[in-house]
């Protein structure tokens, strides 16, 4: 529909909607995420869900304790090499369509502790992330504007063409390989099919810091 | 009169059908929904069983001893006695021979089943 004839329909009080709008209106506007905090950033998570901050207001206050009914997973710490087969797993267990926020900088690529046998170097080798958020940990302001950032993303996504998102397209993976436990790290390392989607959905593929890799 | 029942009735069969229809409408509007722009996403890990991350180990049904439910059910059943103890002594005085005996051979049945129990070993607690 023409931009502009919408804008002259608004005006004379006739509401134009297309049924994509909708439906993105209506999802972005509930996104249920998961009950799961790893570390300390989980603490400014929970804080964001308090009164003061109110994450209630963008229709997200209702964290779900099941992947069954989450939609968004908010990887809210240090990701140990211990805990990411149990992260990937959870996400498989998600239900599509299913976003990621990771949150500072530990998430993003191990933080200060990215030096560490044990960290793993960004949940991002094993799981598509939708936003990151840089910070030590983010304040609760970070992860509400990370939030309007996945709300601003959801709005945009076409239900149909070749722009579709991944969730919508049938040949797109449902689950992500769930690392195991080698004898020096993880097995596998990092999963490169991530990455591949990644780069499909904003051809935004960002040069990494791989100087920890191990 | 039997005209008037059915008239009065009318609006709540009426609102009945519309509560129903209100929550299945959603339902299958959600269904068709998912047949039209979202395609079936299954796997062997997001169909398990237990949701927690964690693989699940063992069988679900666990081997369990059964002696809490034995001294539950023997429990229930001397609870349900003092239901019927209760109306008996409220008329005991006024009683003939007859039912105080009937009475008497109720106590004794489960007073049997209670050291039939006891012999069992069930009332020892291992």
């Amino acid at each position: 529909m023409d931009q502009n004839l919408k804008i002259e329909l608004s005006k004379q009080g006739i509401v134009t909607t297309t049924l994509e709008e909708l439906y993105n209106w209506g999802r972005k506007n509930s996104v249920w995420p998961m009950t799961f905090g790893l570390a300390c950033c989980a603490i400014e998570m929970i804080a964001t869900t308090m009164a003061r901050y109110d994450l209630a207001r963008f229709g997200a206050e209702v964290f779900r304790p099941s992947p069954r009914q989450a939609d968004l997973m908010i990887v809210s710490g240090t990701v140990t090499k211990k805990m990411a087969p149990q992260v990937v797993r959870l996400y498989n267990q998600m239900a599509e369509p299913k976003y990621v926020i990771a949150m500072g900088a530990c998430a993003i690529s191990g933080g200060p502790f990215k030096q560490g046998y044990n960290v793993l170097k960004g949940i991002d080798r094993y799981i598509p992330v939708d936003v990151h958020i840089p910070g030590c940990p983010p304040r609760p302001e970070a992860l509400i504007d990370a939030f309007m950032t996945l709300q601003r993303k959801i709005d945009e996504q076409a239900l149909t063409g070749s722009n579709k998102p991944r969730h919508l397209d049938p040949d797109a993976p449902s689950e992500f390989v769930v690392p195991r436990y080698g004898a020096h790290d993880l097995d596998p390392p990092n999963n490169p099919e991530v990455w591949v989607i990644l780069n499909n959905i904003d051809s935004c593929g960002t040069g990494r810091d791989d100087a920890g890799e191990d | 009169m039997n005209q008037t029942v059915t008239d009065s009735y009318l609006p709540i069969v009426v609102l009945a059908i519309a509560a129903a229809g209100f929550a299945i409408a959603p339902l299958l509007l959600a269904q068709l929904w998912a047949k039209k722009f979202s395609p079936r996403k299954p796997g062997a890990i997001k169909n398990t069983v237990y949701e927690c991350g964690l693989e699940s180990k063992d069988d679900g049904p666990l081997p369990f001893r059964p002696e809490y439910y034995l001294y539950a059910i023997i429990f229930l059943i001397f609870d349900v006695e003092v239901i019927f103890l209760l109306p008996f002594a409220v008329a005991f005085t006024g009683l003939t021979i007859g039912p105080v005996i009937a009475m008497l051979f109720f106590l004794l049945l489960l007073a049997e089943g209670l050291v039939w129990a006891w012999q069992k070993g069930v009332l020892t607690w291992v």
